[in-house]
């Protein structure tokens, strides 16, 4: 079977070249030795063991993210506690969100998936155990069948896994024995009459617990396990889901507690709320946070542990880069009649190759950009965020109306930044747009200044600009850091003529339910 | 003395046969059941019936 991946749609132009072919980007070398070059987690950042083992794992590393692809494994449907989000009951493919899943696989099934969507998709770097339970939950015997037989069969391929803690400590050295390096915690709360408004009870030591002690079983559990991993040298990632009015500012809390346990990364994520789903939150009109709720808490955190801005909440099976998912090429039955050849890792490699070479050019040439910048404006000027539709690659390269999400920049003096993304439904299906979708767009990327698109027809043009928000399709395909910082020093340049207006003030919705567009 | 799985209720997630002490709980077609012969309510065992107490769904009752 032929390579079903259009590497075009990753790079925007011209095709993958071969192993060793360096990019036109000159590699300087004075470019990256100092924390000013660009990225908050490139290589000038961390200690070079920590870099090698995330470079590659889009969950860990923002600028992975653009490059690598992740796949989950739903074969741990058990759970031992309930929370007031969840509710698994529910399938729907056009949901994404964690807990969702469409087939449940056994350890056999799931690798035979794991070597079919490797074979097909050379990106994949990453293979996840995320639930659609709790990975570590009926002893998490699942989980290490399958990363027992993957280490065997795909050692290329790094294994993690997401737990919600509660059995975490009686499985680290387990974890460390399969070289698991990477490992997710849900932590919502470091306070048990917080955690007893999320968690109506757990199951531990052959007991229901409820209330208060429940909750502070688990918090000293998730403790104890952060601890015990972190002092093992396993990576550590904390989600925390921000419920608004529960949690939203002791997350400040859970964000100082972590990071003194030695987390890595801590990923504050809005949380999906809607009666339909049948979770206790959704049937008792617990809100989610509006976007720029979840980026002022987020911005409050930053300076503690390192913020993971770029999480898609994806489903517990999900496949592809994130921010799409290709899941359904990969059916039980489409599976079946794959032919499925051994192992072979040269794809994956030479894609690997590849990206090496092109990520050392692009640290050099954000550093020159945002050098730029700093010498052509005056520091009066505000940053702002703008709206970017990409296919990954780092690149602008995807039009307005085919966009199923907007990637959100914030642009200033100090450099571009990826400090978001938002989701919507696609504009154009069929070569007609839909007024409603429009509408849905707008309120999405309403506290953007403007959106970036490799293309946009003339009337969401129109419509866009009447709303405040300038669509620029002048940077189609060029990178989209650079081009922030471009369209930055010129938007600076207009605001100072009173040309433009600011959009300090605007706020954004995110979106939490079901897609309703597909891709073609 | 049994308890048993309303299975139209159930999730099929596998959370109870991984907790139940007498092996008493496997899938058959595609749902899991209860074999009366082998459960005790765990009585003796645990404080209360291991499946009912994790099961998500709160669909383990007394048969």
């Amino acid at each position: 079977m032929g390579n079903v991946v259009s590497l075009d749609s990753i790079f925007g132009l011209g095709e993958l070249p071969p192993p060793g072919a360096a990019m036109a980007t000159p590699v300087a070398a004075s470019g990256c030795s100092s924390s000013s070059c660009g990225s908050s987690d490139g290589p000038a950042d961390m200690d070079p063991a920590v870099w090698e083992k995330v470079k590659n794992h889009p969950c860990y590393s923002e600028e992975a993210h653009h490059y690598f692809a992740r796949m989950h494994v739903a074969v741990a449907p058990a759970c031992n506690i309930q929370c007031n989000y969840c509710n698994r009951k529910y399938d729907c493919s056009n949901e994404s969100r964690p807990g969702v899943v469409s087939e449940k696989l056994t350890p056999d099934q799931a690798i035979r998936k794991i070597l079919a969507v490797a074979q097909e998709i050379p990106q994949l770097s990453v293979i996840g155990i995320a639930g659609p339970g709790d990975s570590l939950a009926a002893a998490g015997r699942n989980t290490f069948a399958t990363f027992e037989m993957l280490q065997r069969k795909a050692p290329d391929l790094k294994l993690c896994l997401s737990t919600n803690g509660l059995a975490l400590p009686e499985h680290v050295d387990t974890i460390a024995q399969y070289n698991i390096d990477h490992v997710t915690i849900t932590i919502n709360m470091v306070d048990p009459e917080v955690g007893a408004g999320i968690y109506p009870w757990i199951f531990h030591k052959h007991k229901r617990w409820t209330g208060l002690d429940a909750a502070k079983i688990l918090h000293e559990q998730q403790m104890l396990g952060l601890e015990m991993l972190t002092s093992r040298g396993i990576l550590v990632k904390v989600n925390s889901v921000m419920i608004p009015g529960i949690n939203d500012e002791h997350l400040l809390e859970v964000n100082k507690a972590v990071k003194s346990r030695g987390a890595f990364l801590h990923n504050i994520m809005p949380l999906i709320s809607d009666p339909a789903h049948g979770t206790w939150f959704g049937l008792n009109g617990q809100r989610g946070p509006t976007a720029q709720e979840l980026k002022v808490v987020q911005d409050a955190c930053e300076g503690g542990a390192k913020l993971m801005r770029h999480c898609r909440q994806c489903r517990a099976d999900a496949v592809g880069l994130l921010g799409e998912d290709r899941g359904e090429e990969f059916t039980a039955d489409k599976i079946a009649a794959m032919e499925i050849a051994d192992y072979d890792d040269e794809a994956r490699r030479s894609y690997r190759e590849h990206v090496e070479a092109e990520r050392a050019g692009r640290h050099a040439s954000k550093a020159a950009a945002q050098a730029d910048v700093q010498d052509a404006v005056g520091a009066a000027v505000d940053p702002i965020l703008i709206a970017v539709a990409t296919k990954g690659g780092e690149r602008i390269n995807e039009h307005f109306g085919h966009a199923k999400e907007f990637q959100i920049y914030e642009v200033g003096l100090n450099g571009a930044k990826f400090v978001g993304h938002r989701r919507v439904d696609q504009y154009c299906e069929g070569g007609s747009g839909d007024a409603d979708t429009l509408d849905g767009v707008l309120s999405a990327i309403n506290d953007c200044t403007a959106v970036f698109v490799a293309k946009i027809g003339g009337c969401p043009s129109k419509s866009l600009a009447d709303a405040g928000i300038e669509p620029v399709d002048r940077f189609a395909f060029d990178y989209i850091e650079e081009s922030a910082l471009a369209y930055f020093k010129d938007y600076a340049e207009r605001l100072g003529q009173g040309a433009v207006c600011s959009r300090a003030g605007q706020d954004a919705v995110i979106r939490t339910g079901a897609l309703t567009a597909r891709r073609a | 003395m049994a308890y048993k799985i309303k299975s139209a209720e159930c999730t099929v997630c596998g959370a109870c046969e991984a907790e139940c002490p007498n092996i008493a709980i496997s899938l058959k077609k595609g749902t899991y059941v209860i074999d009366p012969a082998k459960c005790t309510e765990c009585q003796g065992q645990f404080d209360s019936p291991q499946c009912a107490a994790v099961c998500p769904a709160d669909c383990c009752v007394p048969a």
